[in-house]
């Protein structure tokens, strides 16, 4: 794989005392999206959020686009063009849905043509623009966290867990904003236990387990393979989408 | 232009925006409203603790930092004007450069006390706070010679705000003098500041605040340096408190570490704060008038009422006079149990 957007090199992370992260190698291609899978606790938010700097990285390197980012704090890299969305969402109760996108574009005004798409993509964030987002529903409310890393251009997205504990119909609406997103080019790094979705969006894949990244290649292999999940992952993918 | 005068935010409760009319109102005009030197005291008291109240909320409410240092803030804008009055020549030039010297020294310390502590825990930056705001009430009454100590100091500002001067016999039973537009001076420097506080916290810098007071976590990851909004808020809050404190200051012409300085002013700050609602701003103005109309009328209350009862057992003895801060202090029990989110939060829930 030439030139990746993000590579990881023998990423150690402990959270207190416990050692989360035990040596991950990864890389994620340019213009493609990255599924970040494996069981439940094995580090792949803690991967995540190493990116970010919210946890420090004790050993190892990552680097964006070459430039290590390891020891930066997490607004410089976010400035960097990361835009991240945490797994419990993370929107501003108490701001409205527009004062919401409005901080999540740092770099200055949202691109009309932008907001515009983003509209067409979760048409409640238009409804409730004005409206506190303390009030929207559970999809609504990622709907806004997806949106708010959406509201710029990034370089890469990390995003996580998009579809936890969504009906059905939402995340359908989630898939397509994805696979829009994907289709524009982006390189996305994406934390997904829904496997169609996985299916559908990813074109790479890294299986974790026990803190390191213990399988990489195409999604579409992965996802032919039963037997290669239930090696990977114990369990086969199909039965629990 | 109410609505850009505001900054947009306006009070979102029909109660809450005519009760804030009848205040703005009432405070604009009290010289010829509520005639009588008490009842102007009240009123200038009224302004200065809505400015200090403010700006303690742009840091609590808006920015989620608990200090215990505001009123260090306040009583350094107050002995700012006070020590310029005593030492340079009288006039408006000590006035401006007392007030100026203690809102950049409030700011510059707490700049200091941001970059030290607002690094870590809430409850530790809350503690450093104590300490220094203890440590500069000491300084300040053992520094005897040069602020008066305990005994604080008495001064003289320009005799263009004091009774001595008169512009006029009288305009609707009020005699124009140097008082009257003392009185102005608080009212229009602390309704200025006071929107400028709006302003503030309904611009982008206001709206990031918030969103780290939630979540500082998510603030970092869309890309705000916590650290440097919450040092900038503790600077602005503590500049604006200093004003207010220099307003306090030209309005009594005495400052003394009662008045400016005792940790009693930090707690009715914050119980201001409290029940006028966090975060809202408009709670300042609400807890402020409750407060001070309390504090200043409650007695008087309770002596009538104790005199209407003599003759039932017990009542007049709990209705006494001296028994006043025992009601205040019931009557504050009362208002957070039955407006946890402050009496502007309760308002605009429309109950």
């Amino acid at each position: 794989m030439s030139d990746p957007i993000l590579k990881l090199e023998g990423v150690y992370t402990d959270i207190a005392q416990y050692h989360i992260l035990q040596g991950v190698d990864l890389e994620v291609p340019r213009g493609a999206v990255t599924m970040l899978l494996g069981r439940n606790g094995v580090g792949k938010t803690t991967t995540l959020r190493t990116i970010m700097g919210h946890w420090r990285a004790k050993a190892g390197r990552v680097l964006l686009d070459g430039q290590d980012i390891a020891a930066l704090p997490t607004p410089a890299i976010a400035r960097l063009g990361v835009g991240f969305v945490p797994e419990n969402m993370g929107i501003f109760s108490d701001l409205t849905v527009e004062e919401n996108m409005v901080l999540a574009a740092v770099s200055g005004p949202i691109d009309p043509a932008r907001l515009e798409w983003i509209f067409s993509a979760f048409p409640p964030l238009k409804t409730f623009w004005k409206g506190h987002a303390g009030n929207l529903s559970g999809g609504q409310k990622q709907m806004l966290s997806i949106a708010r890393a959406m509201v710029e251009e990034r370089r890469l997205y990390l995003i996580d867990e998009p579809t936890k504990g969504l009906a059905p119909a939402i995340i359908s609406t989630m898939a397509r904003a994805l696979r829009e997103l994907k289709q524009q080019g982006a390189s996305i790094l994406l934390v997904e236990q829904n496997f169609s979705v996985a299916k559908a969006l990813g074109d790479r894949c890294a299986v974790m387990d026990d803190g390191r990244v213990v399988w990489s290649g195409d999604m579409a292999e992965l996802a032919h393979d039963a037997g290669l999940q239930e090696r990977l992952m114990g369990l086969s993918m199909e039965a629990h989408q | 232009m109410i609505v850009k005068l505001l900054s947009g935010d306006m009070p979102r409760s029909k109660l809450l925006s005519a009760i804030l009319l009848a205040i703005l109102i009432c405070l604009a005009f009290a010289p010829f409203i509520f005639p009588g030197v008490r009842s102007l005291d009240t009123a200038a008291r009224i302004c200065v603790f809505i400015l200090l109240v403010a700006s303690y909320d742009l840091m609590l409410g808006y920015g989620g930092i608990v200090s215990f240092a505001h009123t260090m803030f306040f009583g350094m804008g107050a002995y700012g004007v006070a020590l310029a009055c005593t030492y340079m020549e009288r006039g408006f030039g000590a006035l401006i450069v007392g007030a100026g010297a203690g809102a950049l020294l409030a700011a510059v310390v707490a700049f200091l006390i941001g970059l030290f502590s607002l690094r870590v825990r809430a409850i530790f930056f809350a503690m450093i706070t104590l300490a220094v705001a203890s440590a500069v009430a000491v300084l300040v009454s053992q520094l005897s010679g040069l602020t008066g100590g305990e005994d604080g100091l008495n001064y003289k500002i320009p005799r263009e705000l004091t009774p001595a001067f008169k512009f006029g016999s009288e305009f609707l039973g009020v005699k124009l003098n140097g008082k009257l537009l003392n009185y102005y001076v608080v009212f229009f420097g602390a309704f200025l500041l006071f929107l400028l506080l709006l302003r503030i916290v309904n611009s982008p810098f206001g709206r990031v605040l918030q969103a780290i007071r939630e979540n500082d976590f998510r603030a970092e990851a869309v890309g705000y340096r916590v650290i440097n909004y919450r040092t900038a808020a503790t600077c602005i809050s503590a500049a604006v408190a200093a004003l207010a404190g220099a307003l306090y200051a030209i309005w009594l012409r005495y400052v003394g570490p009662d008045t400016a300085l005792s940790f009693e002013i930090m707690v009715d700050i914050l119980l201001m704060v409290v029940i006028g609602g966090m975060g809202t701003m408009y709670g300042a103005v609400i807890g402020a008038v409750l407060f001070v109309v309390a504090q200043n009328y409650l007695q008087e209350l309770m002596s009538v009422a104790s005199a209407a009862v003599e003759g039932i057992p017990l009542l007049p003895d709990l209705l006494s006079a001296d028994r006043w801060l025992l009601w205040l202090g019931l009557l504050f029990v009362l208002s957070v149990y039955f407006f946890p989110s402050g009496v502007v939060g309760r308002l605009r829930q429309g109950k």
